[in-house]
């Protein structure tokens, strides 16, 4: 889709003011039922059209991103402009400086239309735990988009944005794309800077694309990849141009599967996977099978390390520096706490982080904090951290003998509003597909596979693909394939 | 399992979160489920794995020791949220 705008807007059939104004308006009739977009920034979106269009008009050289409107996550800083992370603790925050990611869009022309919903500080699989409202999938408004990528991904489904960023700490590009039937690509850890993303668990965090075609999510990731200097994490690595390396091509593909994968599905969901399956066969891939023996532990892993690093991360929104300061002692209903250190700065802390944060988020600083303290740090964050060592072995085991790792990306198409709120540990199962590449730092892409019926709907159902280390332009390649000839 | 409430309280203080007892209730129950749960990892054998320091194995980046300054000064002031004359105004620690 990208590459066509750009052909337009070159040619003069279009202006990024008149893509811009489109997208502007189909967000003001659909918005409100959706609730993708937190914040639209119309102005900004237009001042930026129009540079576009002038640097267009004088023949000045111009990148295929040039003048091309997309969505970024609330958790992405874009100087100037709200960044909530859709907790209220960031009500009132205006972002001082931009992140890598929004600089180097920014240089390439793009024009960025709001801020998108996701779950607060990026914690669901829903965009549920929004504190400010759940966004619906534009497939079925009864049912979640997926989380905590969901405003993004909406976005992009909708037709509410060309392209859109997201993040995905255990799965939250991948899956909200499962759910909403877009492309999610997460990248290998450290190949896109997360200077300005509002940190998550940082050994996990990365900004992916969310875009309508494999295409466009090669073309956004050669836009915003390579070494920055402002995040030590990123890794000694330069940005290709993505797109160039899809041939349509995947004869003599290795695909690795773990069978009790597909045999974990239940139906409509496991035809569909198999579906893929053959697919790729009947485009020249083998399909061989692996075992990654200690999956079977990546969610305890994933829910010891995540919270750990997330304690960690969420004490700087203590109401002193910026966001939410509560500390009126007469809304304070807090009499449980008994430390004996100075009533007044305290309560600061303890009311600002009571009122401002969600009960999510909550629950996995204490969890983090729990697994950090003295006495339990060893039996959880050090064992998790070498049993994390277990499963990165596991891949690099796998990845002799293949080239890729073919899994669906969730268990189960978008499900109900509500439906998986009553107990937390119900959501965290959700995350089974995705969150080992997170827990490995592997690259993984969710492409829609075959629809799957449920309740008289057709609903989108995604499949993933892991590459090896820095495979980026594989998985890519491989996704491009099955859109292209898989179908 | 759930937690007690005074192991609850204890990790709020640690955590700085300030909680009604309601909350108490509900975090008792839910962080003693999560807890139970992640336990499976007793079950893995790591004993020859060091913890990972870091997943794709980046060395140490270092940077020079010199002043680069920030262009929004004013972006960074406007964010405190009590002001007095161009300083972040807190609560006393004493």
């Amino acid at each position: 889709m990208i590459k066509e705008l750009h052909e337009k807007l070159m040619s003069g059939e279009k202006t990024s003011v008149g893509l811009t104004r489109e997208y502007l308006d189909r967000i003001k009739e659909k918005n409100g039922d959706i609730f993708a977009y937190l914040k639209v920034t119309e102005e900004e979106a237009l001042e930026r059209a129009h540079a576009a269009d002038d640097r267009i008009k004088k023949g000045e050289a111009v990148g295929l991103l040039e003048g091309i409107p997309g969505a970024i996550k609330d958790n992405i800083l874009i100087r100037g402009i709200q960044a909530t992370a859709a907790s209220k603790i960031l009500d009132n925050y205006i972002a001082p400086y931009d992140a890598t990611v929004i600089a180097r869009l920014k240089e390439q022309g793009a024009v960025f239309l709001g801020k998108t919903n996701l779950d607060e500080f990026a914690m669901g699989s829903s965009t549920e735990n929004s504190a400010y409202g759940t966004t619906r999938n534009p497939h079925d408004p009864e049912r979640v988009p997926g989380g905590s990528s969901g405003g993004s991904a909406a976005a992009v489904a909708a037709d509410l944005a060309v392209w859109a960023l997201g993040t995905d700490t255990g799965g939250s590009i991948r899956q909200p794309s499962s759910f909403c039937g877009t492309v999610g690509l997460k990248p290998t850890y450290g190949r896109v800077s997360r200077y300005g993303a509002i940190a998550m668990a940082s050994s996990f965090d990365q900004i992916g694309p969310i875009a309508r075609t494999v295409e466009d999510a090669a073309i956004i990731l050669g836009a915003i990849a390579g070494e920055d200097r402002m995040d030590a994490t990123s890794a000694r690595s330069w940005a290709k141009p993505y797109q160039d390396y899809l041939t349509g091509e995947v004869k003599g593909l290795k695909l690795g599967l773990v069978k009790s994968h597909l045999e974990g599905l239940s139906e409509p969901m496991r035809s569909s996977f198999q579906g893929v399956i053959d697919a790729y066969r009947s485009m020249g891939a083998e399909i061989v099978e692996i075992e990654l023996p200690h999956a079977e532990y990546s969610l305890p892993v994933y829910y010891v390390i995540q919270p750990c690093e997330v304690s960690s991360n969420l004490a700087r929104y203590d109401g002193i520096k910026y966001g939410m300061r509560s500390d009126d002692r007469k809304d304070s209903d807090l009499e449980s706490v008994d430390i004996d250190l100075p009533r007044t700065l305290l309560e600061t802390y303890l009311d600002s982080r009571h009122y401002g944060l969600g009960n999510e988020v909550k629950r996995r600083v204490m969890l983090g904090t729990y697994a950090l303290s003295a006495g339990y740090y060893d039996a959880f964050y050090l064992k998790a951290q070498k049993v994390r060592t277990l499963i990165r072995r596991d891949f690099e085991e796998a990845f002799r003998k293949v080239d890729m790792i073919l899994t669906p990306t969730a268990p189960t198409p978008a499900f109900r509003i509500g439906e998986k709120t009553s107990d937390p540990l119900q959501m965290y199962l959700e995350d089974i597909f995705t969150i080992t590449a997170n827990i490995a730092g592997v690259p993984a892409i969710s492409v829609p596979g075959p629809e799957v019926e449920k309740d008289g709907k057709k609903l989108p159902f995604g499949f993933q693909l892991m590459g090896k280390w820095f495979d980026e332009e594989g998985i890519l390649n491989a996704g491009d394939a099955y859109e292209k000839n898989g179908k | 399992m759930a937690l007690s409430k005074e192991e609850v309280r204890h990790i709020a203080a640690l955590a700085r979160i300030g909680l009604s007892d309601e909350d108490l209730d509900r975090f008792s129950g839910d962080l003693g489920a999560i807890l139970d749960w992640v336990k499976q990892l007793d079950e893995a054998d790591a004993s020859n794995a060091a913890p990972t320091a870091h997943v794709v194995g980046t060395d140490n980046v270092s940077d020079e020791d010199a002043v680069a300054g920030f262009d929004n000064r004013e972006g960074l002031k406007a964010l405190f949220p009590e002001e007095r004359d161009g300083y972040d105004q807190v609560r006393s620690v004493f």
